[in-house]
């Protein structure tokens, strides 16, 4: 069960990166640009998403268990915000801005057979490895 | 400012923003969990923390969205994508998205879509933060460099 629900949601996922322009670089920093030519498109995204994903969560909020699937709520319990928060994001920022591309749009860019992606995608994924192998010795 | 009314797309924005919000309401109400991206892949490659349960609805997750290119081929044509960065530069790019996120334990998806839905004032700082960054660096690349 939880796996088909996992299927289904990261496919529609997928549908609304496409859909919503994520998926182009162009785009998104056309959005990022505000004091050129801004295509304000991205700020839709974005509320449309929360508008609908607010309804979810503040349901998913009053639950102990999971609807479908029955366990505990996974949900994150760190509220602080530190160093590492805002070094970070600004950090992912920095090459959200360069290459106009996040993570999820990324892996559905390169399914998409865009192969210019496919470097992105390896370095975002060194990235990560490479902040896994600093945790473990740290 | 000048709005760029050419390649502004208010309402494909909205409601592929929509479908978002709706994959990740769905999946933090019926399987508890959140559809944060750069969390789920890290996850993925990190490997010390995750049992067989904790991996597979990952890999679900990212098969779905690898999917989709093929769902979206069943009704029409692919939309256009524009690289707008030399391979360097996407090396470098990609290096501070997976460094980044990780750190800063999500991205757009993560704390921007999952996390400003649930009103959490620690994605809010995450989001603030790399969008700040994000303009700025814009403005260098585009205006100054």
């Amino acid at each position: 069960m939880l796996n088909i629900i996992a299927l289904i949601t990261g496919l529609l996922f997928g549908l609304g990166l496409m859909l919503s322009g994520m998926v182009n670089p162009a785009k998104v920093q056309g959005f990022l640009d505000i004091t050129g030519n801004w295509d304000p498109s991205l700020a839709f995204v974005m509320g449309g998403a929360i508008a609908v994903g607010l309804v979810f969560f503040q349901l998913a909020r009053r639950r102990t268990e999971s609807l479908a699937t029955h366990e505990a709520m996974q949900l994150p319990a760190n509220n602080t915000i530190d160093r590492r928060l805002i070094l970070g994001s600004i950090a992912f920022g920095a090459g959200w801005g360069l290459a106009g591309i996040c993570p999820g749009p990324a892996i559905v860019a390169l399914a998409m057979g865009n192969l210019d992606v496919l470097v992105f995608v390896i370095a975002m994924i060194a990235g990560m490895g490479i902040f896994s192998l600093l945790q473990r010795k740290g | 400012m000048q709005i760029d009314l050419f390649h502004f797309t208010p309402w494909s924005a909205l409601a592929g923003g929509a479908l978002i919000g709706l994959a990740g309401g769905l999946l933090v109400l019926l399987a508890g969990r959140i559809a944060g991206i750069s969390g789920i892949v890290g996850g993925l490659l990190d490997g010390r923390v995750l049992n067989a349960t904790d991996r597979n609805w990952r890999l679900s997750f990212v098969a779905g969205m690898v999917l989709a290119p093929l769902a979206w081929l069943a009704f029409s044509a692919l939309p256009a994508i524009q690289q707008v960065a030399s391979w360097p530069v996407m090396i470098v790019a990609g290096l501070l998205v997976g460094l980044g996120t990780r750190y800063a334990n999500g991205c757009t998806s993560g704390h921007g879509v999952c996390g400003l839905s649930r009103l959490s004032l620690r994605s809010l700082a995450a989001v603030l933060s790399f969008m700040g960054a994000g303009f700025v660096t814009v403005f260098v690349v585009r205006h100054l460099i």
